[in-house]
């Protein structure tokens, strides 16, 4: 590929424009749809690992950036990069969407489903991407529309009622944001001289009063808070992910909900350094309760779904927890964990979502005894299970350690209770496999069909990726590391905040896999 | 000097009544030529009405054009401003009146009742529009508000199998004549206090006397009683009432014309009064416009959510659309802002929006023109899948969804409304406008993910097809292209005093 061909607008536009094929494309061929959706997002994930392997990974700046004037009257450009905090999460949207695509059977509607689907990854994409203000609120607002229709479309029971609250809760903290995008380009303008929307003139030009920050900080964090999402304002997140299809799910929870967390890393600390370091203490406590409480929610769960949805509330618990407790270490393990969490519990919805194609029940009570009749279902489920727990040697524990170890340094209270949630979620998660792979299949689950080739070649992907980066997260961390690092900085020379001292991750041989 | 044995009259420049005169000529040649020649070509009343109104609109974009390097002035002893605001108010209503003329000739073809009088009265409504958008006097703007209204009375109670239609006549006319009342006696009341009827005089003579002697509270009885009469038309919350009858029960073109133009010439007036004549007084009427608008948005949000009639759930979200233009207003009221240019933004973009909604639910609404409930819109998805996605369309623009007209317009106007520091009016705009959204949400969810009620053959009226192929597209295209359409509203401005 050419040097100047920009790959990240193209990113963004092919996904597009596989939508618009799928639409003009007569219902009656509907195996040239399917074709059309896994040309196009095959060669979205292909493009975004190629992004990877020519990532310059000491280079801590925003790379391939592509900039255009979009709406100039506003100051607004089509402006597009790529760092080490963004990068992963690119090429998860471009891993994770063909893989749905390929692996999840919608039953019904395939055009539409599958002309949605793409166009949600153009949104996803596009959040991540953006370097404007304005650009990433349209891109963070347009991905309602595909998930609605999702999860409206091709969800169980209560869909409706689950992707209007999905959709109206989110539209809610962005309406707040948006306000917030206004008056901070606005104010930010007696800085620069001239009205701009541009993320990083605004970052590293325009300073704004500590309350002024402080206002314009919690109008973002309301916004990302509802999209990560934080306690108390999770409540559409279990309905969302049970009604959701498995599709739905597994994009919702791999990389929708990362959009909040990368929000806050990103236009949270980058834009508002002084303010986040002012709302540390409110955001750790809200992260901790929200691991506490998500696990003790989880456990309480009856259905297996739904169970998985409250471990996504712990699990992005500890991801706030890393992005608040602003340290390197954290920060890295808080971007690794985003990943981490995209892929088990992706890999997690994906098999629950199998669990019910066989059984047509996600209710934990009517299942038991699988691993009798399905042994290697049950020990990809035991894979991804452990990964979500976060056992050593696989990738959940990496960045969970990371984030730990990080934290523990400038937020030791905080830390040692978030701790406790490790161990909750080992509770939960054997708990519930348990009860449904253990113990003797009664009649109903005597006749559970085990993995299919075509089911067993997608969780292998996911279980290749736990792996691969459980016992050798270096490639990871050394591209993370210093876009991290350059954040620390930037917290550190724009507020009193001091962070403490702490080695390099990747600069030591045994760094991180000595620690237990 | 000696007695002149004529009485000097201004001189008539008729190039600048252009517009108004075609809609005029057309207005006559329906009447005539319409009541001499019994049968005419199959929707011919509506060519006339379009081209009439096409050479109205050319006259005003080469108007728009020509005006570029002055700010335009004042004609006929100053009652008329030909400015760009007026200009740009004038090219909204034309489009909105030749859009309102293809919706008739659907309407009035499927209920076999081709005739010359609506299109007249279209015309007339229109002449009525666009005299308000100019005038700079506001005797003249009172004539231009009843040669509108007028004919809006008419054109609502049009249906006589429609007993709601009638209805929503009778009702429109005896509450807008009750405001129009109120608007009059505001103008005299501001005339005592100022001696001029002239929106510029009036803002001469305030900015040259900080406080009029002893008649102050009279100039401020004034203000409230034109704000009371506009508010009406605009269906300012709590002026709004006659709205979800009126548009429920007129027939749906004249619904879309009443919800587009209407507002369009009454917030033109509005706005030119506020912000030449009272300019002065903004710390009088902004805090009003402030509780109006806070009100607006959030009544039309709320109220709109219960409803299951779809046109009546439009008359709700035009009400708190109009909550919206009220933002843009409240921040034309401080210094700098450019609250007057967003607001006519959002006017022109409302526009396209709500004639192409009103285009797809007159395309369902059956024979009678009654069919507007919301289980009429079930598993449209399955039915017309186009006609579904062009409402989708339109519907997510309305509730300020990204990529769609309806966002640049919102955004243009909360833009303003932080600019002059209104942050809780911005802030309170953009939650109603989340509760707006779930209107929307009900309406795609019956399209969409709802099972067909009957599956009986849609037919579309190609001049409907027009409608809303050109507003789909509006839409888009000034989502996508925001710079397009904010070039040119940016340039909305009043002719010197």
């Amino acid at each position: 590929m050419h040097a100047s061909f920009p790959i990240l607008t193209a990113l963004i536009l092919l996904p597009i424009l596989g939508a618009v094929l799928i639409t003009i494309v007569s219902n009656k061929y509907l195996e040239l749809v399917k074709v059309i959706a896994m040309v196009f997002s095959v060669g979205v994930g292909g493009m975004s690992i190629w992004l990877l392997a020519s990532f310059k990974s000491a280079d801590s700046g925003f790379q391939y950036v592509s900039q255009h004037d979009w709406v100039t009257s506003w100051g607004i450009s089509w402006h597009l990069g790529v760092d080490g905090v963004s990068l992963f999460l690119v090429v998860l949207t471009g891993i994770l969407f063909p893989l749905v695509i390929l692996g999840v059977d919608p039953h019904h509607d395939h055009k539409r489903y599958l002309a949605w689907l793409l166009l949600l990854e153009a949104g996803v994409m596009g959040s991540f991407l953006s370097l404007d203000l304005f650009l990433f609120f349209i891109f963070f607002e347009i991905v309602l529309v595909p998930m609605y229709f999702l999860i409206g479309g091709w969800g169980y029971d209560k869909r409706v009622y689950a992707a209007t609250k999905f959709f109206l809760y989110t539209m809610l903290g962005s309406a707040f944001m948006l306000v917030g995008i206004i008056a901070t380009a606005v104010l930010a303008r007696r800085d620069i001289g001239y009205l701009t929307f541009d993320l990083v003139t605004i970052a590293e030009q325009a300073s704004f009063a500590t309350n002024t920050g402080r206002w314009l900080f919690v109008s973002f964090a309301i916004a990302f808070a509802v999209k990560v999402p934080i306690f108390p304002l999770h409540t559409w997140l279990p309905d969302a992910h049970t009604q959701a299809p498995t599709g739905g799910s597994v994009i919702l929870a791999g990389v929708l909900l990362k959009m909040g967390t990368y929000g806050f890393l990103r236009f949270g600390l980058y834009l508002f350094p002084a303010a986040a370091v002012w709302a540390k203490p409110v955001l750790l406590t809200l992260a901790v309760i929200g691991i506490i409480y998500g696990a003790i929610a989880a456990t309480m769960q009856t259905d297996l779904k739904r169970l998985v949805a409250y471990s996504s509330v712990a699990h992005l618990g500890f991801i706030v927890l890393g992005i608040f407790a602003i340290t390197s270490q954290s920060l890295t393990g808080s971007v690794m964990q985003m990943v981490n969490h995209g892929i088990s519990t992706g890999a997690l919805f994906l098999l629950v979502g199998m669990i019910y194609e066989r059984r047509h029940t996600r209710e934990i009570a009517e299942l038991r005894g699988i691993q009798s009749v399905a042994p290697i279902f049950s020990a990809a489920f035991m894979i991804v299970m452990l990964s979500s727990i976060g056992v050593p040697g696989l990738n959940g524990f990496v960045g969970e350690f990371l984030i730990l170890i990080g934290s523990f340094q400038s937020a030791r209270w905080w830390t040692i209770v978030a701790a406790t949630g490790v161990i909750l979620a080992a509770l939960y998660l054997l708990w519930a496999y348990q009860r449904v792979f253990h113990g003797e299949p009664d009649e109903a689950n005597s006749t559970f069909a085990e993995m299919t080739l075509r089911e067993g070649a997608l969780i292998m992907v996911f279980i290749g990726l736990i792996g691969f980066t459980g016992v050798y997260p270096k490639p990871m961390l050394e591209r993370i590391e210093p876009s991290v690092d350059k954040l620390v900085e930037h917290v550190v020379s724009h507020s009193d905040y001091k962070a403490p001292t702490t080695p390099k991750i990747v600069a030591e041989p045994h760094g991180e896999k000595v620690g237990e | 000097m000696v007695f002149a044995a004529t009485l000097d009259g201004p001189s008539i420049p008729w190039v600048e009544l252009i517009p108004i005169l075609s809609l005029l000529a057309g207005t006559c040649f329906l009447l005539l030529v319409g009541s001499l020649v019994p049968t005419w070509p199959r929707r011919g009343y509506a060519w006339v009405t379009g081209i009439s109104t096409t050479v109205a609109l050319v006259a005003n974009a080469v108007k728009w054009n020509n005006l570029y390097y002055n700010k335009g002035e004042t004609f006929f002893a100053d009652v008329i401003a030909i400015d760009r605001f007026s200009v740009l108010a004038s090219i909204t209503i034309c489009l909105a009146v030749i859009f309102g003329a293809l919706m008739m000739s659907a309407y009035l073809v499927r209920m076999n009742a081709d005739g010359p009088e609506l299109y007249a009265l279209l015309l007339t409504s229109a002449i009525g529009a666009l005299v308000m958008v100019a005038a700079n006097e506001l005797i003249v703007l009172f004539l231009g508000l009843e040669i509108l209204s007028l004919s809006l009375y008419l054109l609502a109670a049009s249906n006589r199998d429609r007993e709601e239609s009638q209805e929503s006549g009778l009702k429109y006319f005896i509450l807008g004549g009750f405001s129009s009342a109120f608007f009059l006696y505001g103008v005299a009341l501001i005339f005592g206090s100022t001696g001029s009827t002239k929106i510029s005089g009036i803002g001469e003579v305030l900015s040259e006397n900080i406080s009029i002697a002893n008649t102050d509270a009279m100039l401020l009885v004034g203000i409230g009683m034109l704000l009371v009469g506009l508010g009406f038309k605009v269906s300012a919350v709590p002026f709004h009432v006659w709205t979800p009858d009126v548009y429920e029960g007129a027939p749906t073109p004249v619904t879309a014309f009443m919800a587009s133009a209407g507002k369009v010439a009454a917030f033109a007036a509005l706005i030119r009064i506020l912000a030449v004549g009272l300019e002065q007084r903004v710390d009088d009427w902004r805090p009003v416009v402030w509780a109006l608008a806070i009100l607006t948005v959030f009544t039309g949000s709320i109220l709109a959510v219960v409803q299951t009639n779809v046109k009546r759930m439009l008359a709700y979200s035009s009400i708190s659309h109009a909550g919206f233009i009220l933002v843009g207003l409240e921040a034309a009221g401080h210094v700098g802002s450019d609250g007057v240019a967003t607001s006519m933004n959002y006017l022109a973009i409302y526009t396209v929006l709500v004639m192409g909604s009103f285009a797809i639910v007159l395309a369902l609404s059956g024979n009678t023109d009654g069919e507007t409930n919301l289980s009429d819109f079930k598993g449209l998805a399955k039915r017309r899948p186009a006609l579904a996605l062009a409402f989708t369309v339109l519907l997510f623009a309305q509730a300020g969804v990204p990529l769609t007209a309806g966002f640049v317009s919102k955004f243009a106007v909360i833009k303003s409304s932080v600019e002059a520091n209104s942050y809780v009016l911005a802030i309170a705009a953009m939650v109603a406008a989340v509760i707006g959204a779930y209107l929307y949400l009900r309406i795609a969810v019956s399209m969409w993910l709802e099972e067909p009620a009957s599956d009986s053959e849609i037919s579309v009226d190609p001049a409907v097809v027009i409608v809303i192929v050109v507003s789909v597209a509006a839409t888009l295209i000034v989502g996508f292209f925001p710079e397009l359409l904010l070039q040119a509203t940016r340039l909305a401005r009043f002719a010197p005093l």
